[in-house]
């Protein structure tokens, strides 16, 4: 018989196709949690072909942390317009406003780990039971250990010791009610291929992950966006310069590469050379050798 | 470019985490933050270069102790491959966790201690390769520095493991000696075995051909999802929504729906906005029949000229995963493909030790026991023997108390 032998591209769009098909057979109420980058992005063009003709058998869900880049923004609501999906808005400013939540101060301070009550409490709100996200297992090191169904409490807690096994293709998503499930469908994906997917696919990004001139300051060596969001004192210079984002979170935590790559095949070309992992440009990522693993253990995505 | 992914078989003390480590180092794959880490770490080998074995140990219970506790996911690629790891733990205690790490790969490394040979664990590790129908061996014989680079041990170790392989039904088994900590033979080719002819590792997993082939073509692809948008001018529109487990379907094709038994031709393939006449393994399609036939999710449409076994009682080899041991007068979940039906298990045939290969008689199943029994489902279960067709011959359990995956599956017989 006929043999075929997929391409990895294929193989890992197939694979995430099947993930979601999973979700919307498996849930009563699942959710695509939508940041604005690259990966959600990439999410939103497997739903189209894991579900088109028909409707996303899901809204998308935003946490807005209010520090947000305005591109990202601008390009979330054309997006939302071209797809003709549910968009559904947490605001962090809410959970501020409403006591949940205290802002940082300091030099430091970043909206970033207050997003999970702001999640926590969407979830609740609307009874999510799966929320599915964009994480991948190459980022991080306790992101290599996460299943593709991880079950969280009703705390929204990842307990890493207690992971169920999940074995061949098969996803076991029954929980109990009050518990959610975060489901990853490019679990298996890297940083570039993602990259290669979205060259692939010619699919549209926010502006500022291409090369534009910004003014920008120096942060324990790395670039940060000059912005109302950043508590900026006499010691910060502020400098116009050629840069680009490598990921897009909160303007208060995202780092800026120095780069010229205004093309996809240039930021292909770039992160190929690259010697710098993506979440190295993320200072929530630097606190310490198991801060992702404490913040996923809080509820965080 | 396609995709190999690979479990590692081993426990610390073999150098496993070193050996990956050791693969991701020599083929650039480590970023300068992530070395930067590295390095600020404690832990050094002893002559104080790098212990490249932190690379993979990502928990914190797991740096304090030193072992692998879950499986982690590793990634890189070279020009002519891209890889997945598993990083399994070795541990009996973790039996479990390689089981989920062998589940989805093509291909084993079992590493062994030049030093020690095969050993009781080797066995386990290999028996576990065996079951899960893992068609591709690679023994990596390590720490060959501290044999001298022996010939004559690397012999003598390859002769007792093809003894086992004979024993266990292990087909392709590839031997190669390296030293995970001085790097010989694991990317680059050694300066110290030139009685080593062979490929390094990498070079090997480069070029192993691991596409599957089946004999027939057992087309089956479970239903995931009917999508009917129900809008004016998509009044008409049912397209039935799944992966391909296995085989391929054509337009045209006669098949058959499971378990209703009904069938229909295939009128038209989509994925996305493509319509391919022919859709092969591996792919996630929509598929339009001619005919309007009642179809779920939970059912499957197969190749009319190859059907499935198709059955309530069945044989199956069994892995045990929950603390919870299994309860024969509880009512278990299982979950084939998209398909829940409720099971009990009618019969403990027999229970294997798995560090001597023996087959015990059983009462009981334990956290990582393994062994036969026979299963007995509410609804019939249309399916292939896991030596015949593994995509469409595996299955878990899960008990509806804790919803908890507490067993693997692997069908090998209808029982009478």
């Amino acid at each position: 018989m006929s043999k075929v032998n997929l391409d990895y591209l294929d193989e890992l769009e197939a694979e995430a196709i099947h993930i979601l098909r999973e979700v919307a057979g498996q849930f009563e109420k699942p959710a695509l949690l939508f940041s604005g980058g690259k990966d959600s992005i990439t999410l939103v063009r497997l739903a189209e072909k894991a579900f088109r003709p028909g409707k996303f058998p899901f809204p998308l869900v935003h946490i807005d942390t209010g520090h947000n880049f305005e591109e990202t923004i601008t390009f979330r609501d054309q997006m939302i317009d071209r797809i003709g999906e549910k968009l559904i808005v947490g605001y962090v400013q809410e959970s501020i406003d409403e006591g949940k939540v205290i802002e940082q101060t300091g030099k430091n301070a970043s909206r970033n780990a207050l997003q999970t009550v702001t999640l926590l409490d969407t979830i609740a709100k609307y009874g999510f039971d799966a929320c599915i996200g964009g994480a991948r297992r190459d980022e991080e090191k306790a992101r290599a250990k996460e299943r593709i169904f991880s079950v969280r409490d009703e705390f929204g807690q990842w307990d890493p010791k207690r992971q169920r096994p999940e074995l061949w293709n098969i996803y076991n998503g029954r929980i109990h009610k009050g518990e959610n499930v975060r489901v990853f469908p490019i679990s298996n994906w890297t940083e570039l291929d993602v990259w290669n997917y979205i060259k692939r696919e010619k699919m549209e990004l926010p502006s500022i992950y291409f090369a534009h001139e910004r003014d920008c300051i120096t942060r324990n060596g790395q670039l940060m966006a000059a912005s109302p969001f950043l508590n900026m004192d006499e010691e910060d210079i502020v400098e116009r310069k050629k840069v680009r984002f490598r990921t897009v979170g909160d303007m208060s935590c995202t780092a800026a590469v120095s780069s010229d790559a205004t093309e996809l095949d240039d930021i292909i070309a770039e992160i190929s050379a690259s010697k710098i992992s993506e979440r190295g440009a993320r200072m929530d990522d630097k606190v310490s050798e198991a801060a992702m693993e404490d913040r996923k253990k809080g509820g965080y995505f | 470019m396609n995709i190999l992914k690979f479990f590692t078989a081993g426990s610390v003390d073999d150098g496993k985490s070193t050996l990956i480590g050791r693969l991701l180092y020599d083929t650039d794959s480590i970023l300068a933050d992530q070395l930067e880490a590295l390095q600020a770490s404690n832990r050094k080998n002893d002559d104080g270069t790098i212990d490249l074995a932190i690379l993979t140990d990502g928990l914190r219970a797991e740096r304090e102790q030193g072992i692998t506790i879950d499986v982690a996911y590793k990634y890189f690629q070279t020009e002519k491959r891209k890889f997945i790891i598993a990083d399994t733990p070795g541990h009996i205690q973790y039996t479990r966790n390689m089981v989920t790490g062998a589940s989805t790969a093509k291909l084993a490394i079992i590493l062994i201690d030049a030093r020690n040979g095969v050993v009781e664990q080797t066995i386990r590790h290999s028996y576990l390769v065996s079951l899960l129908g893992i068609e591709h061996v690679v023994v990596c014989l390590n720490k060959m520095d501290m044999v001298g680079y022996s010939e004559t041990v690397f012999n003598a170790i390859t002769e007792k493991y093809k003894a086992l392989a004979a024993e266990l039904n292990l087909k392709e088994v590839t031997f190669i000696p390296v030293s995970a900590l001085k790097g010989d033979n694991v990317v680059n080719e050694s300066e110290h075995m030139q009685w080593y002819q062979g490929r390094s590792l990498l070079h090997f997993l480069e070029s192993v051909d691991v596409e599957d082939a089946l004999p027939y073509n057992l087309a089956r692809m479970p239903v995931q999802w009917v999508i009917r948008p129900q809008t004016d001018e998509l009044h008409d529109y049912r397209g039935y929504a799944g992966r391909i487990l296995s085989g391929s379907f054509n337009v045209d094709d006669k098949v058959t729906v499971l378990p209703s038994g009904h069938s229909s031709v295939i009128d038209r393939i989509e994925i996305f906005d493509q319509r391919p006449v022919e859709a092969f393994a591996g792919q996630s399609v929509t598929i339009h029949l001619k005919d309007n036939i009642d179809i779920s999710r939970g059912d499957v449409l197969v190749n009319s000229d190859h059907l499935p076994q198709s059955s309530q009682v069945i044989e199956a080899d069994l892995c045990w995963m929950d603390a919870r041991p299994l309860d024969d007068s509880i009512t278990y979940l299982l979950q084939h493909n998209s398909k829940i039906t409720k099971c009990k298990i009618r019969e403990i045939v027999y229970k294997v030790d798995i560090n001597t290969l023996a087959k015990q008689d059983a009462h009981d199943f334990k956290l990582n026991d393994i062994g036969r029994v026979v299963l007995k489902t509410a609804d019939e279960l249309p399916f292939d023997l896991y030596t015949e067709n593994k995509a469409n011959g595996a299955a878990i359990l899960v008990d509806s108390r804790t919803n908890l995956t507490v067993a693997a599956l692997m069908f090998r017989n209808v029982s009478y």
